[in-house]
């Protein structure tokens, strides 16, 4: 397998007036295609630093990374903002749905910013991300008609609709409670499984890791460990296992 | 990023939020609509003003007493009392100054005219028989008197309209009644052409036009004459000839060099332009106001757009997360602006022209629609909504992503 993403020695540093906050000291590891990996760290550790760097929405101070053997160093504003809209799909903790806007018309919003695609298309493509998130059925409701976790799925669905080569998900289940997390999970397993779409999550729980295929652990901006989960859990028997209570 | 994209984004973002993009119109509409009708309405007044003084005689002079010179004790006196113009003055100016057509001299007097059980109080104007055609008037049914009424004193007078309405019955013919005008009996010998009202109103049927002489003699008794109304021969001699009457007149009054004149010389020509400079005044003066609102209503869509920034930060942040780069943000908060400026202009434009028929068709008043006024203050809200809207958009597409996203 191919990499999808190669970190060489990469250092992050914020200038903060007279201080200089490393955020980042040297980190280097490689992803391929069709991994499910988690980021672990406790608050500060920088998980979110690194994921907008891999998410080609801020640079690196020092090192190269590659992202689909493209060495994104080399890259001006604009070109970056391409290769976002071309190679990745952001999932956030708050969804960033835009209010009064249909599911469908969010889920398009990636396409709007390329060129050459058609009206219909762009609908088309829109709807099919919704079924893979399985929200088809609700296209024309807007994020206020919708649940925490059904408004996730959309966001994932909007993430998936340029066809993305990564999906970076920082603490997606973050404002969910424990099943609507499960169910999310779950259907990134799937994405992963069905699709072998590569997943990036960062996360802060030991149990939602538990699910992913790889972990890394940061601490104070160094990476601490990074290991193969042996033996994966799989969200839909969590799901299972959790009594379904009324009470959402 | 491609033209319709951006508009389909701009349209999606500004649907939105309807009430708020059409609360910042709402200054754009109403400067634009203000501008128009004022813009309308001052050119409607200053046609009607021109075509009222033109309708008078564009040639026509009037000559009348002035004295700028107070009486002892300081009291100064209206130009109709003052008695400093006399025939000799009419015939010397008849016969010295040559660039002139026709001539009259004006006594007037008022008082009620009378026929049977009804009356009228009215105006009766002496002149001689060319009166009528410097005042650009005309006998529709019966004659003008002539030089035999002036030298005999005739008791005979032409009517206008009004005078007719309200002395005879319907369908009666004046021509050949006699009227009283206060213990006088004048016999109707013509009737002139209906002309309605002039720009301020006055109405211009309500006249009786009798011998200078007769009024002279017969109601005033007096030396004396209150105007001397004269027609240039072409409208470009009319300054000429003014020239030639004050210096004529001067030397009939024995004037030396350092005493002022007795008496004013007006041409309707100066008139019009007076009027025109006044009535073009008041139209830059109103369509100022009007364009203040506009420029008000620009700050109004530069403050929605800041606000709207700031608010949708976050929506920033995600658009350019997904793609979006610095260029298309600027472009599509600017094309928002415009789009609100470009509706709001239109909207503006159709308030002016209803406002202008409602003007018009409601009150009267004389109203002309300028298509000139109507692209220029269209042009100018597109420039509002770009100048205005540029500023706030530019914040926009500096931001950076990361910052946007995290906002709170
Ligand atoms: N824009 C920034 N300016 C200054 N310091 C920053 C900035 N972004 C992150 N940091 C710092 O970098 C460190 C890592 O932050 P972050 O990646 O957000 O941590 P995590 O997501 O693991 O909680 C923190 O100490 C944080 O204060
Ligand atoms: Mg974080």
């Amino acid at each position: 397998m191919p990499d999808i993403l190669k970190m060489e020695n990469i250092k992050r540093e914020f200038i903060l007036g007279p201080q200089v906050v490393k955020a980042l000291r040297g980190i280097s590891f490689s992803v391929q295609t069709g991994e499910f990996v988690s980021i672990m760290g406790s608050s500060g550790s920088g998980k979110s630093t690194l994921l907008n760097l891999i998410g080609c929405l801020d640079k690196a101070t020092e090192g190269d990374y590659f992202l689909d053997s493209t060495n994104v160093k080399s890259l001006d504003k604009n070109e970056l903002a391409e290769l976002r809209n071309k190679k990745i799909g952001f999932v956030f903790q708050s969804f960033n749905l835009l209010p009064r806007t249909s599911a469908l018309e969010n889920v398009e919003l990636p396409l709007l910013y390329q060129k050459g695609i058609s009206r219909s298309e762009r609908k088309e493509r829109a709807m099919q991300a919704l079924e893979k998130v399985k929200l088809a059925d609700r296209f024309e409701h807007t994020p206020n008609q919708l649940s925490g976790g059904q408004q996730q799925r959309v966001a994932i669905a909007r993430a998936l609709v340029n066809e993305p080569v990564l999906v970076l998900a920082d603490e997606p289940t973050g404002n969910l409670d424990t099943r609507t997390s499960y169910e999310i999970l779950n259907l990134l397993q799937e994405l992963n499984r069905d699709q072998q779409k590569t997943i990036l999550l960062v996360t802060h729980e030991p149990d939602i890791a538990t699910f992913s295929s790889r972990t890394l652990i940061l601490r104070d901006g160094k990476l601490l460990r990074d290991f193969q989960n042996i033996t994966v859990r799989s969200a839909k028997e969590a799901l299972a296992a959790i009594p379904v209570n009324d009470d959402f | 990023m491609n033209f319709f994209n951006l508009l389909r984004i701009a349209l999606k973002a500004l649907r939105r939020n309807k009430l708020r993009a059409f609360l910042t119109m709402l200054g754009i509409i109403i400067g634009v609509g203000a501008v128009i009708t004022m813009m309308a309405i001052g050119s409607g007044s200053k046609q009607s003003i021109e075509e009222t003084f033109s309708s008078m005689g564009t040639n026509m002079i009037i000559v009348r007493p002035y004295s700028n010179i107070p009486l002892p004790g300081g009291v100064r006196i209206g130009s109709s009392n003052i008695q400093s113009l006399t025939l000799k003055d009419v015939d010397k100016i008849r016969g010295e100054v040559t660039n002139i057509s026709a001539l009259s001299p004006g006594i007037s007097s008022s008082g009620q005219a009378i026929r049977g059980a009804k009356n009228w109080p009215t105006n009766m104007q002496g002149a001689s028989v060319d009166y009528l055609s410097i005042r650009k008037l005309s006998v529709s049914i019966g004659t003008n008197f002539n030089e035999e009424h002036e030298k005999s004193f005739a008791k005979v007078c032409v009517i206008g309209q009004t005078v007719v309405k309200n002395l005879f019955e319907p369908g009666e013919n004046p021509v050949g009644q006699i009227i009283r005008f206060g213990k006088i009996p004048f016999q109707v010998i013509g009737v002139l052409t209906e002309k309605g009202q002039n720009t301020f109103g006055q109405d211009q049927d309500d006249i009786i036009v009798a011998p200078y002489t007769t009024i002279m003699k017969r109601v005033k008794a007096s030396i004396y004459i209150q105007n001397i109304f004269a027609s240039a021969e072409k409208e470009e001699l009319s300054e000429e000839a003014t020239k030639n009457i004050i210096a004529v007149l001067r030397s009939s009054h024995k004037l030396r060099k350092e005493q002022e004149n007795d008496f004013d010389v007006r041409t309707q020509q100066e008139l019009i332009s007076t009027m025109s400079k006044t009535s073009n005044m008041m139209t830059t003066l109103l369509t100022a106001v009007a364009a203040i609102s506009l420029v008000i209503g620009g700050i109004g869509i530069m403050n929605i757009m800041y606000v709207s920034v700031t608010e949708r930060t976050r929506e920033i942040g995600l658009r350019m997360s997904i793609g979006a780069k610095s260029r298309d943000i600027l472009l599509q908060f600017l094309t928002e602006a415009i789009i609100i400026s470009i509706t709001g202009g239109l909207i503006g434009v159709l308030l002016g022209i209803s406002a202008t028929y409602f003007i018009a068709n409601f009150l009267k008043w004389p109203t002309i629609i300028n298509q000139n006024a109507m692209l220029v203050s269209f042009l100018v809200c597109v420039l509002t909504g770009v100048f205005f809207g540029y500023y706030p958009a530019l914040k926009a597409s500096s931001l950076d992503p990361i910052e946007a996203l995290r906002y709170e």
